[in-house]
């Protein structure tokens, strides 16, 4: 009797859980359609912020990296659409019906070739584009011939910050890299540390900066699609490189031709470290002196050497727009910034390398190097 | 009665398990390893995926958060996908050749060890001074410029679990050309053990290249040589080599047995035999072939140059056919057969969409100028995943419930079973879908924090609660697998009712000899052959007769120990500590000690004689 009431039990457990799985089934698959919306309405919002995202490129490079992107995306597409009819006709079609065995196929060869040859083809198609495009990028010889008038710059990568240095205009700037709107820039990248990679994601794929050798390539910056960015590409790290890589940003500011011109010559202006024009900042430029300017430079000349050049170089720190790459560019954060260095970039290398600074000093210091502007 | 079915008590059942070496207890040991790391892996990706759901998130500090995902990459692909890997093949690849155990038993046992004490030592870095935190990629500057011991666990670590792995791989191979039972011809190997085969040579070719490149990095960072130290003429780029030409080879170590589960899977359940058997054995072996010639595309933003990049793209394109012609395979396996829907069936369903999708996106990555976007994103971050949860994890999680009756003799919850795939099929596709996104938006990989007003905010939250699910479903995983042993209802040979190949021919489980008498193969499909024509078994190749066994024998513990205890002594080394040389030697000592041991002791096993497996029918003959 008691093993009666266990087997009616039991029956009746597992009938409600196969109830209760169907109805389960129905509910998960609502919410899967839901989360399918709530992505597509994702998808649709937009391709990303037109300063950062590799889908609203912002320069030739890009144009021609998205135009694969499109393309690989495109055949891809296709592929997946093929396997997928086959796939919803065989699970509505040969669903198990009866226990008929069905007849066992070895296979087809005429099938064989085409979902061999067809995939070849594609491939071929993608392939063609990727080879020659992977060549146009690599191409630095401008900036290698003599006399050439190309621009080039020096990119330095650092535990956490950016050099700027353009060899011929005999200039070195930090964390903010400035350049001329509609022409190839051309790179050379190397690391004093640790491996990063220089990547400007709007603007062009990354390339590693090493530490044994100097990798080349070149950008190009679309001067209307700039503006659309509001003259400001944001510029990342995209190689794990300590506990602040998250932190390694740097921006881009684009200028148009005469712009950039007018920006060099007045970078080169300054040959001496500016005084400071108030009483305060002068009271910084001292407390400067005595404890930064060992690592910060505050002249733009390349005269050092880059292994001498320990520190980002301030001497347009006042025209820059952000602090220490990620704080927002005011006078309240560049003080927080010299309070507790760690707590805003962790494992920086400028923590404990000066004195703590009491208020006042702070307020000095701030006022000094947020006067160090070399435009108006 | 039989006296090898006594119930024993926990302390001897643990000796046992410290000294068998039987295939099918060390495929348990791999099993419970395996599955511990893949939820301690897991806990760690839940934790990353917690500081990333809000910009700007604390819950985890900068530092911590390098060492959670340097352990989530390292722990997920060394201590869980490929030891569960390796369950599979050991407790199911000697059945399906029709051979009694794997050529090596004792060393098959050292592996194990090995893996585990490797393993154990790796995760121990957690309560020293520090995990691991360069990534799982190691990368040579950033290694050696990390300071505390993580990375030096890393690099002992690996090299014993490594070690392990490679003659666990040795010992598949040679058993596959040896062992395999009278009929059972190359061309009549279940899919399965083809992909063990293929993959264990992959092993043997690629974790040499690994081995290297770690010894390098110990000596850098214990001994003061300067191979990586870039000021001393030294260069991290040959890391990077090193590493990949292991490392791509890896990611196809871990596919292919799950191609291999998967192809059982879908002529199992389609009632039908695999389509184009014969193009799936020569597809397996070519994408274990390109596989080695492909490592180079996951530094095309290395600055080889566009003639190394182009030839590197079309190589890894290359990889797509192969890999298409499986897939059609495994669809036109289904059409026309009888499919049943069963959670095994579930996942391999399931794997097809998910693993075209990863593959899809391998061939846009395989695009050298556009991988200089995706690469090192969170597009890449979605690929793998597709790849190795929608393809590996997938196959492990069905392999799991399929092979469950096989080992353990009784059958796995299918509700809860299809509960837990619900769940982390849509977690899976929550989690990492929209990251291919966040990817192509200018979301680097590997970052910490993300600050606000760059359009990531609403992604990063759905990716975290798509975790959520997948937690889940481990969750109701963990609770079938304790609900159903508690219950442990027996059950018969086939428990599937439609099993195709020599595993299912035979007692779940098995008995510890596998075979009586060893099954005359007659075909590809052996125990399917034979059930249309009405027969109950296989066809035996032999008389019943004496059975050879190897004896158990607790020296691979500790052999396997002693290696644990040196690395304790080497890792120490580096901070001058007066007892770290003694450590050194001890452990040493305790290791070849006991390699000596064996090698001077005779052991010559024993053999279960024919009277006895006389009786073993006779007992089973009154049970029934």
């Amino acid at each position: 009797m008691k093993l009666h009431t266990f087997l009616i039990t039991d029956n009746l457990r597992n009938h409600l859980a196969k109830e209760g799985y169907d109805l389960a089934m129905k509910r998960l698959a609502k919410w899967r359609l839901i989360s399918i919306f709530a992505i597509l309405s994702l998808i649709l919002s937009g391709c990303g912020e037109p300063f950062l995202s590799t889908l609203r490129p912002a320069g030739e490079v890009a144009d021609i990296q998205y135009d694969l992107m499109k393309l690989s995306t495109l055949i891809m597409v296709g592929v997946i659409v093929v396997v997928m009819v086959i796939f919803f006709i065989v699970l509505v079609k040969f669903r198990r019906k009866d226990e008929k065995i069905p007849k066992q196929v070895e296979g087809s060869h005429k099938l064989e070739i085409i979902w061999t040859v067809i995939p070849i083809l594609l491939l071929l198609l993608l392939a063609v584009p990727t080879v020659s495009a992977t060549f146009k990028l690599a191409d630095v010889s401008p900036m290698e011939k003599k006399d050439s008038d190309a621009l080039v710059i020096n990119v330095r990568s650092n535990l956490y910050w950016w050099e700027f240095e353009y060899p011929g205009q005999g200039i070195v700037t930090g964390q903010d890299l400035v350049v001329p709107t509609d022409e190839k820039v051309y790179f050379n990248l190397i690391s004093s540390d640790v491996k990063h990679s220089f990547w400007v994601p709007a603007v062009g794929g990354k390339l590693d900066t090493n530490t044994e050798n100097v990798n080349k390539f070149w950008l190009e910056f679309d001067s209307a699609k700039a503006e659309e960015a509001g003259d400001l590409f944001y510029g990342k790290c995209a190689e794990l490189c300590g506990p602040s890589h998250a932190l390694m940003d740097f921006k881009v500011k684009t200028l148009n031709r005469d712009d950039f011109d007018s920006w060099v010559a007045d970078m080169k202006e300054v040959k001496e470290p500016a005084k400071a024009d108030t009483a305060l900042a002068q009271q910084g430029q001292e407390i400067f002196n005595k404890s930064c300017v060992s690592c910060h430079a505050v002249t733009p000349g390349n005269t050092t050497p880059p292994e001498a050049r320990l520190a980002p170089n301030l001497t347009n720190f006042g025209d820059r727009s952000r602090i220490a790459g990620v704080l927002e560019h005011s006078e309240e954060d560049l003080k927080n910034w010299l309070r507790t260095p760690e707590k805003y970039k962790p494992g920086n290398l400028m923590t404990g390398k000066y004195p703590e600074l009491s208020e006042e000093q702070l307020d000095a210091l701030t006022a000094y190097l947020m006067g160090l502007k070399v435009q108006e | 009665m039989s006296t090898y079915a006594q119930k024993k008590g926990f302390g001897a059942t643990l000796w046992d398990y410290l000294t068998t070496v039987d295939h099918k207890k060390i495929a348990i040991l791999y099993l419970i390893a395996g599955g511990f790391f893949f939820v301690i892996g897991g806990l760690e990706a839940v934790f990353i995926r917690i500081q990333l759901a809000v910009p700007n998130n604390d819950f985890v500090s900068a530092g911590l958060f390098n060492e959670i995902i340097t352990m989530h990459g390292t722990t997920m692909i060394f201590l869980a996908a490929m030891p569960l890997v390796f369950a599979f093949m050991n407790a199911i690849m000697p059945l399906q050749i029709g051979a009694r155990d794997v050529a090596f038993p004792f060393v098959n046992a050292l592996g194990f060890w090995l893996f585990f004490f490797g393993g154990v030592f790796l995760n121990l870095s957690w309560f020293f001074d520090g995990a691991p935190d360069a990534g799982w990629t190691s990368y040579a500057s950033l290694a050696m410029a990390s300071k505390g011991h993580g990375v030096d666990f890393y690099v002992l670590g690996l090299q014993i679990s490594g070690l392990g792995t490679l003659i666990g791989g040795i010992n598949f191979l040679v058993t596959i050309i040896n062992m395999r039972a009278p009929g059972m011809t190359y061309m009549r190997m279940p899919l399965f053990t083809w992909s063990t085969f293929v993959t264990s040579a992959l092993i043997l070719f690629a974790f040499p290249p690994l081995t290297v490149g770690l010894v390098l990095m110990m000596f850098d960072r214990m001994f003061g040589s300067n191979f990586f130290e870039t000021s001393m003429g030294g260069n991290t780029v040959i890391w990077e080599h090193l590493f990949w030409i292991f490392g791509h080879p890896e990611v196809y170590i871990l596919i292919l047995p799950a191609f291999g589960i998967f192809s059982e899977i879908f002529a199992m359940f389609s009632r039908k035999r695999l389509f184009g058997y014969s193009s799936m054995v020569f597809a397996t072996v070519l994408i274990g072939f390109l596989g080695f010639m492909v490592w180079a595309h996951h530094m095309f933003t290395t600055g080889l140059g566009p003639v190394a990049n182009a030839i590197f793209a079309v190589a890894t394109m290359a990889i797509g056919v192969p890999t298409g012609i499986k897939i059609f395979n495994w669809l036109l396996t289904m059409w026309g057969g009888s499919v049943k829907f069963t959670t095994p069936m579930h996942y391999a369903v399931a794997f097809i969409p998910s693993f075209v999708a990863g593959g899809v996106t391998g061939v846009m990555l395989a695009s050298a100028a556009a991988d200089y976007q995706y690469h090192d994103t969170y597009f890449v971050v979605a690929h793998f995943h597709y790849v190795i949860v929608g393809g590996v994890v997938f196959a492990l999680l069905a392999g799991t419930h399929l092979y469950w009756p096989k080992m353990f003799g009784t059958m796995l919850n299918e509700t809860l079973g299809k509960i837990t795939f619900w769940l982390f099929f849509i977690g899976f596709h929550m989690t990492f879908f929209i990251q291919h996104f966040l990817g192509l938006w200018g979301m680097p990989r590997r970052v910490f924090t993300y600050l606000p007003g760059q359009g990531f905010e609403t992604s990063n939250l759905i990716s975290s609660l798509g975790a959520v699910f997948m937690s889940l479903a481990v969750i109701v995983l963990l609770y079938n697998i304790i609900a159903t042993s508690v219950k442990n209802v027996r059950v018969g040979n086939d428990p599937w009712g439609d099993g195709r190949t020599l595993e299912w021919a035979l007692p779940s489980p098995p008995p510890f000899y596998n075979f009586k008498q060893l099954p005359l193969v007659r075909g590809l499909d052996a125990y399917w052959l034979e059930k249309m024509e009405g027969k109950k078994g296989m066809t035996p190749a032999e008389p019943v007769g004496d059975i050879h066994m190897p004896n158990a024998s607790f020296l691979p513990f500790v052999i396997a120990f002693g290696l644990f205890v040196a690395a304790f002594g080497a890792l120490y080394h580096m901070d001058d500590k007066a007892w770290s040389v003694p450590v050194i030697i001890i452990g040493l000592l305790i290791t070849f000690g006991a390699m000596f041991l064996r090698s001077v002791k005779d052991d010559h096993g024993f053999h279960i004689h024919k009277e006895e497996l006389m009786e073993d029918d006779k007992d089973k003959g009154v049970k029934a």
